[in-house]
């Protein structure tokens, strides 16, 4: 099994005041807009408790019927500044990274400059046997679904 | 088949043999795996050896890799929602 580590800074520019852009974080309704929203995946969300100590929870289906799910934890949040979150993942229900993110919100000529960055911990989701199990049970389910489709 | 690619690489006949499939059947079953990505097969001589794609580092990058990606995608994607919930106001304004 392995492990690994990764951080990574990402910066943008948005057209629109710290305050909007924050709020399509803070709104359920305005983060559906971009988070989890994709031509290929189908999420479900689940709690959105936008508050310190809060938490939100989303599932995603992807092609080839493999699924992931978001779990995050708010750890502080100071409206159009910063927000700070710890979140895991897991695929196909084996536990798959740890991370600690902040977004960071600046008022720049033009708008606002978010800086999102994250250290992640990456697993292989190989960590113990019955985590193991449970994931190529799924891939056989799949297998079996692709093989009937074949005929 | 999976379980026992879980294990290490096989070839073809060895993944047959447990089985009680024909070869070629087991050979489309491998070719549906590569396919989707499941495994990736290689040529050693007359003989064609099955490995997981899901085992060892090299996945842990591509995860990471896509998970990055992912996330450039998203706050690509928070611009177009910006856009999306204040065009209104702008053309008003």
């Amino acid at each position: 099994m392995t492990i690994a580590h990764h951080d990574f800074t990402i910066a943008r520019t948005y057209a629109y005041t710290p305050a909007q852009v924050f709020e399509a974080f803070a709104d359920p309704e305005k983060k559906k807009l971009w988070f989890g929203a994709s031509d290929n995946l189908t999420s479900t969300f689940g709690t959105f408790d936008f508050r310190v100590g809060g938490t939100e929870s989303a599932a995603s289906e992807h092609p080839g019927g493999v699924r992931t799910t978001f779990d995050a934890d708010y750890v502080e949040i100071v409206p159009a500044e910063r927000i700070v979150y710890t979140y895991r993942m897991t695929m196909n229900d084996v536990p798959l990274s740890a991370s600690a993110t902040s977004i960071v919100l600046e008022p720049v000529e033009g708008g606002t400059l978010l800086t999102f960055t994250e250290h992640g911990i990456h697993l292989d989701g190989e960590s113990g046997g019955t985590a193991r199990e449970g994931g190529t049970l799924q891939l056989m389910d799949l297998l079996g679904k692709a093989l009937d489709a074949i005929g | 088949m999976l379980s026992r690619l879980s294990v290490g690489p096989a070839t073809v006949s060895e993944l047959a043999e447990p089985l009680d499939m024909t070869l070629s059947a087991v050979l489309q079953h491998v070719n549906y795996l590569e396919d989707t990505g499941l495994v990736t097969t290689r040529k050693v001589g007359r003989t064609r050896i099955v490995e997981p794609a899901t085992a060892g580092l090299g996945e842990v990058r591509d995860w990471i890799t896509a998970h990055e990606a992912a996330w450039h995608t998203r706050l690509d994607r928070l611009g177009a929602a910006l856009d999306a919930i204040h065009a209104p106001e702008r053309e008003t304004s």
